[in-house]
């Protein structure tokens, strides 16, 4: 218990370094783009794969399901849009990129915390955390709703071709389950939970690599333990965030 | 001149460094030598503020440096120029990027003032044609040397070395140590050098300091030091069969 306070008051400590004033603006605005190149625009192929196949299993798993000739069909994409918007594109999303961005976080700056590049840093007088953390919350930030959206239209495209390829349904009864008593509230209530995710993966990937202690080994645990723990945690407030905003 | 006034400092409860005061002069290169573990780099990264010390003063000129707050320290900081054991270059930046960043970071000069300072260093630590490469591209020697580039940069009124020639073949390392021994005559810097390579200590030591379990156990000359009646030193200096024969000669 004790162990966990002590983590969790430093991870607050290094939230209060990552949130002090810049000390060049010009220059972590440079970053930031570079980062969204690298944990953003780096991410929109494994994204889009991902939701157009779950797009499709969806359709097809939900065209199973309601087999009953009492249901009409366009129910099919009805569910299809809801089960995307409201649940995969965001979690499912998130769990991914925690995989990936999370671990690539946690592996860089643990890095350059055992080559010393952070030692570098704070001996020049800059901000380390912030210098190296703040331009990725930036970017995740920024750029992973514009993922969840990528994945929204690509799931959906997905399910639309799978369950007309397959005969489940067709493209008219489809096109019009998915815009049938559409909310559009479900795309903010999607978004919020991006953003919070987006918060969880980069700021816990980077508190696990900026305090490596040791080899690449702990690297790799700490890379490990990024993907883990912001896995956890996304899960956590995703019942949290569901209950709260859609209650 | 920097100077440091009884500093303790420990780990987990285990002592690094007890008692230790000692005083780093103006345009000498100042070596710390001891064994692997003695505590040299705690020393060096204290002085520097990268660890805090748990007891003691460390003075910059007349400026009580570890009693500043991180903001304060930035100005002396802007200051001091740093070579790391592992060079610590960025991996994600180029040769150029890396000797140019405390310049972006900390001054309002123009693209074209930068390029001029970051090729007058280069050449300066004898890098030519290596501005565009990673430091995944270089070698150790010209890694330490672009490493030496960037902590000049600002052009600094202290250096400080952390093991600068380790891994480095012994001609290589002496030309490490002799262009760290110029670049502290030619800008008029205090340098503080942590090493534990004996031919270092012969060759660019104005100052040494012995450190031993995190105790300073001696400090002298060059010259003074093969003559140490200091036992645990003798045993630093001599340990190698040549330079026993050498003394038994």
């Amino acid at each position: 218990m004790l162990r966990f306070l002590s983590l969790f008051g430093q991870y607050f400590i290094l939230l209060k370094k990552v949130f002090s004033k810049p000390e060049k603006g010009s220059i972590y605005y440079k970053q930031t783009m570079r980062e969204m190149v690298y944990l953003g625009l780096n991410s929109v192929g494994i994204i889009s794969v991902i939701s157009f196949f779950m797009g499709s299993a969806i359709t097809l798993q939900t065209a199973y399901n309601t087999e009953n000739p009492i249901y009409p069909t366009y129910l099919i994409g009805l569910g299809c849009r809801d089960s995307i918007i409201l649940e995969f594109s965001s979690t499912i999303s998130a769990l991914i990129l925690a995989g990936k961005v999370g671990s690539n976080i946690a592996s860089e700056i643990g890095t350059m915390r055992i080559t010393e590049q952070i030692d570098a840093l704070e001996m020049m007088g800059v901000n380390s955390a912030s210098y190296i953390i703040l331009p990725k919350l930036i970017a995740t930030l920024v750029f992973n709703p514009l993922l969840t959206l990528l994945s929204i239209t690509v799931g959906i495209i997905g399910g639309g071709m799978a369950g007309t390829l397959t005969g489940v349904i067709t493209l008219q009864d489809f096109i019009y389950g998915i815009q049938y008593a559409f909310i559009p509230y479900y795309i903010t209530y999607s978004i919020i939970k991006t953003l919070f995710f987006a918060f969880i993966i980069t700021s816990v990937s980077a508190f696990q690599g900026y305090y490596v202690n040791g080899g690449s080994l702990e690297v790799g645990r700490a890379s490990t333990k990024a993907v883990v723990f912001s896995s956890v945690l996304i899960l956590l407030f995703n019942v949290i965030l569901t209950q709260l905003l859609l209650s | 001149m920097i100077r440091v006034n009884n500093i303790d400092k420990s780990f987990s409860g285990k002592k690094v460094l007890d008692d230790i005061s000692v005083t780093f002069e103006t345009g000498k290169t100042n070596l710390i030598i001891g064994r692997s573990g003695s505590g040299k780099t705690v020393l060096l990264k204290s002085i520097v503020g990268l660890h805090d010390i748990d007891n003691g003063e460390i003075w910059y000129e007349d400026v009580l440096f570890n009693k500043l707050d991180f903001k304060e320290r930035k100005e002396i900081r802007k200051q001091m120029g740093m070579l790391f054991q592992g060079s610590a270059l960025f991996d994600s930046m180029t040769t150029e990027q890396n000797v140019r960043f405390p310049l972006d970071m900390f001054t309002n000069k123009s693209m074209e003032e930068k390029t001029e300072t970051v090729n007058f260093c280069l050449k300066r630590v004898d890098i030519i044609n290596a501005n565009k490469l990673f430091p995944a591209e270089l070698s150790g020697g010209m890694k330490k040397r672009v490493a030496i580039a960037r902590a000049i940069a600002l052009n600094p009124k202290y250096l400080f070395c952390d093991e600068p020639n380790s891994g480095l073949d012994p001609i290589t390392a002496i030309l490490i140590d002799e262009l760290i021994k110029e670049i502290t005559e030619e800008y008029s810097m205090t340098t503080i050098v942590n090493t534990h390579d004996m031919n270092s200590v012969m060759e660019i030591g104005e100052k040494i300091v012995f450190i031993n379990e995190g105790v300073k156990c001696w400090e002298g000359t060059k010259n003074e030091i093969l003559k140490s009646d200091c036992e645990i030193l003798n045993d630093f200096v001599f340990a190698n069969s040549l330079a026993k024969q050498l003394r038994s000669s």
